[in-house]
């Protein structure tokens, strides 16, 4: 199974399950507003634990909660690194635990919302820009084939590896990147011709 | 239903010039259960993807029912669902339920309503217990039966099969044959499995981007067997 950066959607009972999406979207981008306005180390610190607090509500396991973190941990490595460098201690922790908070907060939004709610409330609160021409299912579709493309990429990308691996190829970057590149892009192809197959899109 | 093709061909351009995947074909398709049997790159697939309209005709009408394949692409891709060899590509949500839900959106506008639906469909499959389950976290064979459930929800009146048990072991190649061949929809499979070609009534053997035998399963297997057995040894293109 491929680690996934997004997490699926876990069924529940709590009040985030049972929140429509619309709303709980419109909290998200308040929190995200939130955490940028407040400053200092300690906000940041109360945001991530806030976030935790959720994790723990939702009742997402610690071990599923954290697999998708993994990844990010060289980025977070990267911008502690830069924000030490450029502006001291503070603001690193300022930085580096709102952007964790957040992408917590996010995992636990789609660990309690379905997809097809997601698209629902996308459908819906892009209806009044019809009128000049926007497609709402069309766009609602891309969001979720974002999301859905994740895992798929990652898988890719680990079979490339390994594949390079097995013929002594690990340490090429020709072979890991050319490979994986082509292969996303045949994906994505054959994504779309599956897509077009079900008739999806075709309105 | 009738699907059928009128004169039929297929080509693409290449940096060596025009490609033929397949040759000029006139024929009517009716039988309930159609395979179509031929080497790697024959061009079955091709003939296949012709049938909803994921390939255009170069030359010559494609026609399900009267409607035009091109003319009419999304009435087309209503009434034949499509299943490929490999449901990685197929399954774009992230829970086995989402996915057939995705597929029930347009024709049902009702959140609990489709949802209702997909669970039916899932029940129908036998993957109702998975409903919430990552799509990356079912067996070969559970995403193959997943993919075919989200053609099904569509409630298509044909359904065209790409080599659907090529990635499988025997246990699920049978599953998922039993599941295609209880369908009430017309079946149009492209195999090379040939103890599935022997429960078809039609049979199209496929060499070279030409249909060069159309008729009863034992005679196109002999047929099929013959050619290959004429043919030069080592891999095909």
């Amino acid at each position: 199974m491929s680690d996934v950066l997004v997490s699926t959607y876990r069924p529940g009972s709590t009040l985030l399950h049972r929140l429509p999406a619309g709303p709980k979207l419109g909290l998200l981008a308040l929190y995200g507003v939130v955490t940028v306005v407040a400053t200092g180390p300690w906000s940041a610190a109360g945001f991530l634990a806030f976030s935790l607090v959720l994790v723990a509500w939702v009742r997402i396991p610690w071990r599923v909660a954290l697999r998708p973190l993994r990844p990010l941990l060289l980025v977070v490595v990267l911008v502690t690194a830069f924000q030490v460098w450029q502006k001291g201690w503070p603001t690193a922790v300022h930085v580096v635990g709102d952007l964790l908070a957040l992408f917590v907060a996010a995992m636990v939004f789609t660990a309690t919302t379905r997809i097809d709610a997601m698209l629902d409330a996308i459908v819906r609160g892009l209806g009044p820009f019809r009128r000049v021409g926007v497609k709402p299912e069309k766009i609602a579709l891309a969001f979720s084939l974002m999301i859905g493309a994740i895992p798929g990429v990652m898988t890719i990308a680990r079979e490339t590896r390994e594949a390079a691996k097995a013929r002594g190829l690990e340490r090429s970057p020709r072979a890991l990147l050319v490979r994986m590149a082509i292969r996303t892009v045949a994906h994505a192809y054959d994504t779309g011709a599956a897509l077009h197959a079900r008739g999806i899109g075709d309105d | 239903m009738v699907l059928r093709l009128d004169e039929v061909s297929v080509s693409v351009e290449t940096p060596d010039g025009d490609l033929t995947l397949l040759h000029p074909t006139t024929l009517t398709l009716s039988e309930r259960r159609i395979a179509l049997i031929g080497g790697n790159g024959s061009g079955k697939s091709t003939f296949a993807r012709l049938l909803n309209g994921l390939v255009e005709p170069t030359t010559g009408r494609v026609t399900v029912d009267e409607l035009d394949t091109v003319d009419d692409g999304a009435a087309v891709r209503r009434a034949v669902g499509f299943v490929f060899t490999d449901p990685g590509a197929q399954l774009v949500m992230p829970t086995c339920l989402e996915d057939v839900a995705l597929s029930l959106r347009r024709s049902v506008k009702d959140r609990a309503r489709r949802r209702r639906e997909a669970l039916d469909v899932l029940e129908s499959i036998g993957l109702a217990d998975k409903a919430d389950v990552s799509v990356h976290a079912l067996s070969g064979g559970q995403k193959q039966m997943l993919a075919l459930a989200g053609v099904l929800a569509t409630r298509p009146k044909v359904v065209v099969a790409d080599e659907p048990t090529t990635l499988l072991d025997l246990r699920n190649t049978r599953a998922v044959a039993d599941r295609l061949f209880s369908l009430t929809q017309q079946l149009v499979l492209v195999t090379h499995d040939l103890e599935l070609v022997a429960r078809c009534d039609r049979v199209l053997v496929i060499d070279d981007a030409r249909v060069t035998f159309d008729g009863a399963p034992a005679d196109a297997v002999a047929h099929y067997r013959a050619s290959v057995d004429g043919a030069p040894s080592g891999p095909s293109a």
